[in-house]
């Protein structure tokens, strides 16, 4: 049926698509809360609340004596050194792997011009390395490695490098595009290099986005390396394995606090990078 | 030849036609101008001719070589030669002044070069030197998102008089800028080109910069070039028919009236020469 200009100018053509949108939604995530189990009631039955009150419990107080204190330091300088060394890695990796995926300093999109096709093939070559770096675990990464390396950070260090890389350089890619990405274009327009085309004309608008990721990584970098611990990688990972093994809740709340104040590090380095780069 | 264009049309990826059978060429040292209503298709024309648009039809010469039959490493080369001013300068704002003018020899410079540029300015001299032909020495060492949109745009053209290019293009250079500065900016481009030899192609909205500071003028409408005419051939009636679709005012700096005599009945009469001022 027909209708008149003025009630199809009143009325928003997209509201339909939305509505569909919001309502599969809903549709998709109903059964998949059923299948992760998801009963909230569960948390408030007077049982598990008294088995939960129980193990928290445990963790009272905190064990703050000497020795422990300075076991937990040292390991704490391990794990530190460990997600540091491991996300420096990490960027060695994704730095030129984000680079090649970025659509932003492609030279063939212009045109488009020669070396289109072997480009977007070396970019789907990218793509797929990183999903694979970043596709399996770093604690599956840590396993194998700890079989080459022995039990101790260095095959830590390599696990975080390994999946982190991938993580970092597919984040890199898309912050790189996400920006105003017009300054790299037109420096390719005449005559630059990728790289320099990156560093006049993209880094100055995505330094502040790229470093804050990139801390933010090393942050969940220092909680990995808990994981890494359980499976004999070194620092506070395996002096907290030690302690649940050994049943000592208050070890392993002081654990807990410390990295409590590691994350608030990471957040104090990266508002501080953010300021510096603003 | 600075550059030759034969048939040259162009579709946009949407379907939309820009540009139809555009035949145009320039020897080495024109200078031309480009204006027509917007939306004529005057940016996909400096576009194709700065090699970073392909036509969909007809054949291209910039600078004596066919752009898109070129390897990769020549293509890059040849766009090296061509310096575009764009209508809004694509410098990051977190960017030094000095740093966006020197990005114009990138292309010119080995890459260690410009790394190293990054950590201590290869040249402060040139840039400097080019920022003061435009009345922006003092601002060398600022950041860009300091400056006004006026200032911004010439320093997008301070690094273009830095790159020396061989083919000097600009689309809409004076766009953001007073009267007073427009003419210094469009005066420093022009006594670049004479001073080198270099083409100059710059499209303008403004038809009274245009037929002032160029030789020759292009009209150009709906995608197709409707006149190409030496200034002093540019009459009242040829502009009022390019302009038709538009408010019935000709687009002039600051909304001025436009000294031209009005055509006579039969045949166009020849405007009144207004001498360009002279080239600093």
């Amino acid at each position: 049926m027909p209708r008149s200009t003025t009630q199809q100018a009143l009325r928003d053509p997209d509201a339909r698509a939305r509505a569909t949108w919001a309502l599969a939604a809903v549709v998709l995530l109903w059964p998949l809360l059923l299948v992760a189990q998801f009963r909230p009631a569960d948390l408030f039955d007077a049982r598990n609340l008294k088995v939960i009150g129980g193990f928290l419990g445990q963790f009272f107080p905190p064990n703050l004596n000497g020795e422990f204190l300075g076991l937990a330091l040292k390991a704490t300088v391990e794990t530190l050194a460990m997600a540091t060394a491991g996300i420096a890695l990490a960027m060695v990796l994704a730095a030129p792997l984000g680079l090649a995926l970025s659509h932003s300093l492609s030279i063939s999109r212009i045109g488009p011009g020669p070396g289109r096709a072997l480009g977007e093939a070396l970019r789907a070559l990218t793509r797929l390395a990183l999903l694979a770096l970043r596709g399996i675990p770093e604690i599956v990464w840590a396993l194998l490695l700890v079989r080459a390396f022995g039990l101790g950070p260095a095959a830590g260090v390599l696990a975080i490098a390994v999946t982190y890389g991938g993580m970092l350089g597919k984040v890199y890619s898309e912050i790189l595009e996400s920006g105003d990405t017009r300054p790299a274009r037109v420096l390719l327009e005449s005559g630059s290099g990728r790289l320099m085309a990156f560093f006049y004309g993209l880094l100055p608008g995505s330094a502040q986005e790229l470093a804050s990721y990139t801390v933010y990584r090393w942050e969940c970098a220092v909680r990995a390396s808990v994981i890494m611990g359980f499976v004999g990688a070194g620092g506070l990972g395996q002096l907290m394995d030690q302690s649940m093994k050994m049943l000592n809740g208050g070890e392993v709340s002081t654990i807990l606090i410390i990295f409590l104040l590691l994350v608030l590090l990471a957040d104090a380095i990266s508002s501080a990078v953010r300021r510096t780069l603003a | 030849m600075s550059f030759e264009l034969a048939q040259i049309g162009l579709v946009h990826a949407n379907g939309q036609r820009a540009l139809r059978a555009v035949t145009l060429a320039a020897a080495r040292g024109e200078r031309l101008a480009i204006i027509g209503p917007s939306g004529a298709g005057k940016s996909s024309l400096l576009r194709i001719l700065a090699t970073s648009l392909r036509p969909t039809e007809g054949r291209v010469s910039v600078l004596e070589r066919n752009p898109w039959q070129l390897p990769g490493a020549e293509l890059k080369r040849l766009r090296s030669r061509i310096g575009v001013v764009h209508q809004a300068p694509p410098l990051p704002p977190r960017q030094r002044a000095i740093t966006a003018v020197i990005a114009g020899r990138l292309g010119q410079w080995p890459w260690w070069k410009s790394a190293l540029s990054l950590l201590y300015p290869a040249d402060i001299a040139g840039p400097r030197e080019q920022l003061a032909r435009l009345d922006l020495a003092d601002r060398l060492f600022e950041r860009c998102d300091q400056l006004s949109g006026g200032q911004l745009q010439r320093v997008g053209v301070a690094r273009v008089l830095y790159q020396r290019p061989e083919l000097l293009l600009a689309d809409e250079p004076v766009s953001a800028m007073d009267p007073a500065l427009a003419d210094l900016t469009v005066s420093q481009l022009h006594s670049e080109a004479a001073a080198r030899g270099v083409t100059l192609v710059a499209s303008l909205h403004v038809v009274d910069i245009a037929l002032r500071w160029f030789p020759r003028v292009i009209g150009l409408k709906a995608g197709e070039i409707v006149f190409d005419l030496p200034a002093a051939r540019v009459s009242d009636s040829v502009l009022r028919s390019l302009y038709a679709s538009e408010t019935g005012t000709l687009p002039t700096q600051d909304n001025q009236p436009l000294d031209i005599a009005p055509a006579a009945p039969s045949e166009p009469t020849a405007r009144k020469i207004i001498p360009p001022p002279r080239v600093i």
